[in-house]
């Protein structure tokens, strides 16, 4: 919203697919053919169509999730409910290859068996994007589209740079990648109190992300608005979820950030070139979801002297009262103790006033699976002295792998209507 | 001293891959981040969560290192039990690492005088 408003920007992107989301999507559009898009996709347009249509800002989200058709669907409605006509709204779609999946061995799908398999999408990058802006499109909903690949899509279409300069594209991702997780590039997930302070984090300003025809950019924000753009953020966003800096391998270029220089330029900006590539990869990842059984959780807190005594004699009584069900996977953590980190972190002398005992496991029977937090909740009555406040989960698990299908097999399609 | 005093870290992940960059809050610190936490010292430090050696990636003119630790493929985020199946927190984690030197295995220091290093809790 603040960006629409007071940005004075060209495109705003909405990046919202997690790994995991398209395939719980995708459970939902096999149980209504109409949904299985991003559930807040109708409240984000209502919020920002008005402005975007007023002031010509185009939109460019994965909200498609499972289903781009119906969330262009909805969005068309939306669109026409506020009064606004004439407006162009894609659907990039081709992303599904679930029928292409089930053809794989055993072993390309490491060993996940095919009636279980849920969803199969490939990372589609930035040229579908780009095609349907050459199409006129003034909002483009996607599935899976790989997340920097919806920036690299806008400057494609915007500075018609050709999908095999490797270098532009390099350039392009770098900033896609900054900008992609949004308020983790302006102070979002860097405050550490007296270490690393960041202004009113309650009033954080989204990225703003100035771009030149050859790439080199300025990340900014609103001015007023709360968060911190410097070299700092920008480095820990830079290397977020990268493995070798010197090879980021997205469905358009493998991209080289080892040479990207991070400068500031005025309070709050922050220039950023020296990206660079090498041809894209003749293969696309598919994230692959299927049904991983049942997994149940209970929690049980204990307090005061000897609460790390009682917790974990909680947690010997129900190892012993779990045996025999047929869990494939079962852990216990004290929080607050070593749920994190394990036994990485040193004990502290002085013993805990509160700890909170997890059970959590996993098994292809819900029935078993529910036994771990029943067996949590007996711990009231039956269990230690002055245990309190439990919590019991249990939910269907959808196990995700990657695997990988040749380009050729993959085939985006643009469909596009206006309001 | 505890790396957190001259670095900041975040964590990111990928299926069982946790990758960690580390930053020198001031650039006169990057030699010293360089030189003491090796990729076989954040091996040692994470012991109990991998199971590959960690690898470690330079980028010395941004004053950082980036860190890819794999966990064993029951450990990836869709898959693990953990309550931070990410293994977001890990970040943090690394910076409780001691930039002093490591004390013998079998020492005699008290573990409050000694916060880098991990002992068993029960």
């Amino acid at each position: 919203m603040e960006l629409a408003a007071k940005g004075s920007v060209d495109w705003l992107v909405f990046e919202c697919l997690a790994e995991r989301t398209i395939a719980l999507a995708q459970k939902e559009r096999l149980l209504h053919p109409d949904a299985g898009y991003d559930p807040f996709l109708e409240e984000r347009m209502e919020a920002v169509l008005p402005l975007c249509a007023k002031q010509g800002i185009g939109i460019v989200s994965n909200m498609g999730a499972a289903n781009p058709v119906a969330a262009a669907r909805r969005t068309m409605e939306t669109a026409r409910r506020l009064g606004l006509f004439g407006l162009r709204i894609a659907a990039v779609t081709g992303d599904d290859v679930l029928s292409e999946v089930r053809n794989l061995s055993p072993d390309e799908l490491q060993g996940v068996p095919r009636q279980k398999l849920i969803a199969a999408n490939a990372y589609l990058g930035a040229e579908p994007i780009a095609r349907a802006l050459a199409e006129g499109a003034d909002v483009v909903l996607t599935g899976r589209v790989a997340d920097p690949s919806m920036f690299v899509g806008i400057l494609m279409h915007e500075f018609g740079w050709p999908a095999d300069d490797w270098n532009l594209l390099g350039q392009g991702t770098l900033v896609g990648h900054l900008m992609e997780c949004a308020g983790q590039l302006t102070g979002g997930y860097f405050a550490d109190p007296g270490y690393g302070d960041v202004p009113d984090l309650a009033h954080l300003g989204f990225p703003i992300a100035e771009v030149a025809q050859n790439g080199n950019a300025a990340i900014t924000k609103v001015e007023g608005s709360g968060g911190l753009i410097s070299r700092a953020t920008c480095t820990e966003q830079l290397l977020y979820e990268i493995q070798d800096p010197a090879a980021y391998v997205t469905p358009d270029v493998v991209a080289d950030f080892s040479g990207v220089s991070i400068e500031g330029a005025g309070a709050n900006r922050i220039c950023v070139r020296g990206g660079s590539g090498k041809p894209r990869p003749e293969f696309l990842k598919v994230s692959v979801g299927f049904h991983d059984g049942y997994v149940a959780e209970g929690q049980i807190s204990y307090a005061g002297p000897g609460a790390l005594a009682r917790a974990q004699l909680a947690r010997e009584i129900l190892s012993q009262r779990l045996r025999g069900y047929p869990l494939d996977e079962l852990r216990f953590d004290l929080i607050g103790v070593n749920a994190i980190a394990g036994d990485v972190l040193p004990i502290i002398a002085c013993p805990p006033q509160e700890v909170r005992l997890r059970a959590a496991g996993r098994s292809e029977s819900r029935h078993a699976a529910s036994m771990i937090p029943r067996e949590v909740e007996a711990l009231y009555t039956n269990g230690p002295a002055a245990g309190g406040g439990v919590v019991q989960t249990v939910r269907d698990s959808i196990g995700v792998v990657s695997v990988s299908i040749p380009r050729s097999a993959v085939a985006p399609v643009v469909q596009l209507e206006v309001s | 001293m505890l790396l957190r005093k001259i670095a900041h870290a975040r964590a990111g992940d990928k299926g069982n891959i946790v990758t960690i960059s580390l930053i020198a809050r001031r650039p006169k610190d990057f030699a010293l981040l360089s030189e003491v936490v090796t990729a076989e010292r954040v091996s040692a430090h994470f012991r109990q969560i991998i199971d590959r050696p960690v690898l470690r990636y330079a980028i010395p003119h941004l004053c950082a290192l980036n860190f890819v630790l794999y966990r064993p493929p029951s450990q990836s985020v869709t898959r693990s039990l953990a309550l931070d199946a990410h293994g977001k927190c890990l970040s943090s984690v690394l910076l409780a690492l001691s930039l002093d030197p490591l004390p013998p295995r079998n020492g005699e220091i008290p573990a409050t005088q000694n916060p880098g290093w991990p002992r068993q809790i029960d």
